[in-house]
């Protein structure tokens, strides 16, 4: 396939078509409404199934209900969006039916704003919906990334009868790349053997997030925990830039992974010798590499486009061994990579030792420079 | 190596599809590439602006505090951007819209009466094609033939008839700014 | 005699109606509904391909009473749930069954919806003017002055607002192509509500839009009186403010003979 200029919410779309996604259930919400336009003229045309729902929490129910026949399905919507649907993402969790979610967050809390954020880390990866599961949820940084892990979220929900969210940003939503579509994926005809469509021929099936009896409850969950443990065995996916001799590291996923690498191509430009990892898999969340690369370098540099979501995790695999430092910028504002290499160089030339609290002594270099911007107003 | 470029104006003065076409011209040349719109409530009227950066190696941040250029087809857009460029950089400004002088010393910069151009050309819509063929003489970093090709490569069907045209604004814009540009003093 | 006169059978289990016990209280009518939907599913030959929706309410175990494919939906969402199994199901056979609490209050926009939209699916609404699985508390079809736990002096609609008719408001909509309301409370109610059922379902094989017969029921055990007396408050209390009515029958329906 030839390299075409998309942008990230129609290279979605058009991802999960070719992907073979039967029904599409979405509800209007910047800034990814781009997607559900794209599949409002594009599933029709194939004979597939779009429908606007009246709300995200009915978006969410009718892809339980499509899911639940043994379709390829998804939605797509932003933060506010996606609060909504938590609800049906716990049902889906406890149907074990497989569901795709696009999630191309914006600025939080609250209504907020449209411009691109990281602020749905917690609410996806480690929460969300009521009671005990792990969505797969897959954090794309371009274009063509976004295409790859849309089309492997499907062939993942499927193989872990689980909700795969590609947790995007308004940037990746609304930035138009190059990037090379896959080949299109023939609808299925043969469908799992829980799939609920009429009892033709065969023993009624029953699809259901309900185990009245707590003891037949708790098997349900044992095996969703049987299946993560298999997801975090198998499933991990990152990406590293220029670590092989580096002394430092940053960490970042998404749009603050790829705002880092610029950072860190001009640091290199400098001669400090920083890499960057890029977790691709937030859940499964690569613990182990990070505590591998700890062992490796002197200080880690946490990036993200929130408050520090992600840092918790890193400071989770590293346990104490190396200082952790943390840059973020908040509520809808994307860094510069200027603002990285700061940190960068600040990290590499300190002669003090770092805060035992990464976010706190962020937070007291960050009031300074929130004190400059409102000075600027 | 990276270019970046922000094209900035009113809603409705083409900046987006002036930085699609140069993105199309850029993936059509095998170089890497982005091109990010500022995205806003506003749907007619309002600021608009887009970000495309060129290189040679997987583009970082599609978004820089610095650009090495920058279009401003309206005078808003002149005082958000012209600090900005780096130094050494590149600024095509809309002479039309703008009645003052360049302020900035350290970078080329053209103003060029564009929407004129535009007007004698017989379609104002042409402003941003004018001041992105100002810009690529400011800029080489595409023969114009690339933008041309990409516009005839990709521009919709239905526009295909102003494709003549589009050529002819891109020319007496770069011929412009062959005149008229102000260099880098000192 | 007797060899020349073989026994009949006259009464029987419909296939389509699971052969277990339910867990519904003496006296209620949702086992009187359950039995009219497997009924009609058995006598159209839909069985097999019958997928039902079950809601959260006291009927959330439903799915355990029928022999045919279902799931079990979050509170009110069945009309969404089941819209996208009909979507990409459109010949198979799908029906909600919803309480009042989960179609007329947390679910009022999922239904609406489903409704306005033609979805083309049946939804069996029972009405017992109060939420009977959480304890008898006030449902947005309980009656003016009606007590319940959570009305103990009544339902005040000063306060508390006024009960809802959902047949009247959903057969306003374009999308509706059968919408009545009939009631539980004695055999010959039950007979019109088997026949409504069976039309509701015609209506789905027509591809006429949204279908839905509201039945009037009984809870006894919420109500706090004997079942035999629930019967008569259905008739006396809830037919006067819920009148049992076609409110909109699609032209094409007319005539069908059944």
């Amino acid at each position: 396939m030839p390299r075409e200029l998309l942008k990230g919410n129609e290279a979605i779309a058009e991802a999960g078509v070719r992907a073979g996604v039967q029904a599409y259930f979405g509800y209007p919400i910047t800034p990814q409404t781009e997607l559900l336009e794209y599949m409002s003229w594009r599933m029709p045309q194939l004979g597939r199934t779009f429908l606007q729902a009246e709300s995200e929490v009915a978006a969410i129910n009718m892809v339980y209900g499509a899911a639940c026949t043994g379709a390829r399905v998804m939605s797509s919507s932003s933060s506010p969006g996606v609060s909504l649907m938590m609800e049906g993402i716990s049902y889906i969790a406890g149907t074990e039916v497989p569901v795709v979610l696009i999630d191309v967050m914006r600025g939080g809390p609250g209504l907020g704003n449209i411009a691109p954020s990281q602020g749905d880390y917690n609410q996806i990866v480690h929460g969300g919906g009521h009671g005990d599961y792990h969505p797969i949820v897959l954090a794309p940084a371009s274009v063509q990334e976004a295409i790859d892990l849309t089309v492997l979220a499907f062939d993942l929900a499927d193989k872990y009868r689980t909700v795969v969210v590609v947790l995007a940003d308004g940037n990746i939503g609304q930035m138009m790349e190059p990037a090379e579509l896959p080949p299109m994926q023939d609808i299925r005809t043969e469908y799992p053997d829980w799939a609920v469509r009429g009892a033709q021929g065969r023993e009624r099936r029953l699809l259901s997030s309900i185990y009245i009896d707590p003891n037949v409850e708790e098997v349900l969950n044992y095996r969703i925990m049987q299946r993560w443990n298999e997801i975090q065995k198998n499933e991990i996916r990152y990406k590293e830039y220029y670590l092989e001799d580096a002394e430092y590291a940053v960490i970042g996923f998404g749009t603050a992974g790829r705002v880092a690498l610029s950072a860190v191509r001009a640091a290199r430009a400098e001669g400090i010798r920083v890499g960057l990892f890029r977790p691709i898999s937030l859940s499964p969340y690569p613990y182990a590499r990070i505590e591998a690369l700890a062992n490796q370098v002197k200080v880690m540099l946490v990036t993200e486009m929130n408050a520090g979501q992600m840092l918790e995790d890193v400071q989770k695999a590293t346990n104490g061994r190396i200082p952790i430092e943390f840059y973020g910028r908040m509520g809808g504002v994307m860094p510069f990579p200027d603002e990285i290499l700061a940190e960068i160089q600040r990290i590499a030339h300190s002669l003090v030792p770092f805060d035992e609290n990464p976010r706190q002594s962020w937070m007291k270099r960050h009031a300074e420079l929130l004190g400059t911007l409102q000075g600027k107003q | 190596m990276q270019i970046e470029v922000v094209i900035a104006g009113f809603g409705g003065q083409g900046v987006l599809f002036a930085g699609q076409v140069l993105a199309y011209a850029a993936m059509d040349n095998n170089m890497e590439v982005t091109w990010i719109p500022s995205y806003g409530p506003e749907m007619r009227g309002g600021t608009a602006n887009c970000t495309v950066i060129l290189g040679d190696e997987a583009i970082g941040s599609p978004l820089v505090r610095n650009p090495k250029a920058a279009i401003v087809l309206n005078l808003p857009s002149l005082e958000k951007y012209e600090s900005l460029v780096v130094p050494g950089g590149a600024l095509v400004a809309n002479a039309s819209l703008i009645n003052r002088s360049p302020q900035r010393t350290d970078i080329n910069s053209v103003f060029i009466p564009a929407n004129e151009i535009a007007e004698s050309l017989g379609d104002r819509r042409l402003t941003n094609m004018v001041a992105l063929g100002a810009l690529l003489t400011l800029l080489p970093v595409l023969p114009l033939q690339a933008i041309e090709q990409a516009l005839r490569d990709h521009l919709p069907e239905r526009h295909r008839r102003l494709l003549p045209v589009n050529y002819e604004a891109l020319k007496q814009g770069a011929i412009f700014a062959e005149r008229e540009s102000i260099e880098i003093s000192g | 005699m007797l060899a020349t006169n073989p026994t009949q059978v006259v009464f029987k289990r419909p296939k389509t109606l699971a052969q277990v016990p339910t867990h519904y209280c003496p006296g209620c009518t949702h086992g009187v509904a359950h039995r009219l939907i497997a009924e009609v599913l058995d006598e159209m030959g839909l069985r097999e391909k019958a997928i039902g929706v079950a809601p959260v309410g006291c009927s959330v175990f439903a799915y355990n009473y029928f022999d045919c494919d279902f799931v079990e939906a979050a509170h009110g969402r069945a009309p969404a749930m089941a819209t996208g199994i009909k979507r990409v199901l459109p010949d198979r056979t799908v029906f909600t069954y919803q309480g009042d609490g989960d179609l007329a209050s947390i679910g009022m926009a999922e239904i609406l919806h489903a409704a306005a939209r033609g979805e083309n699916f049946t939804v069996v609404f029972i009405n017992n003017a109060i939420y009977g699985m959480t304890g008898g508390q006030m449902a947005p079809t309980t009656l003016p002055g009606q007590k319940t736990t959570s009305s103990p002096s009544g339902r005040d609609v000063e306060q508390m607002g006024f009960p809802i008719r959902m047949a009247e408001i959903l057969s306003t909509l374009d999308g509706a192509g059968y919408i009545v309301r009939r009631s539980l409370h004695d055999p010959k109610n039950i007979r019109l509500a088997k026949k409504a059922l069976r039309l509701a379902f015609e209506a789905q094989q027509r591809g006429l839009g949204f279908s839905m017969v509201e039945m009037l029921s009984t809870c006894p055990t919420n109500w706090g009186i004997p079942p035999i007396e629930s019967l008569r408050w259905v008739e006396e209390h809830m037919v006067p403010v819920y009148p049992l009515e076609d409110f909109k029958v699609s032209p094409s329906l007319a005539g069908l003979r059944l």
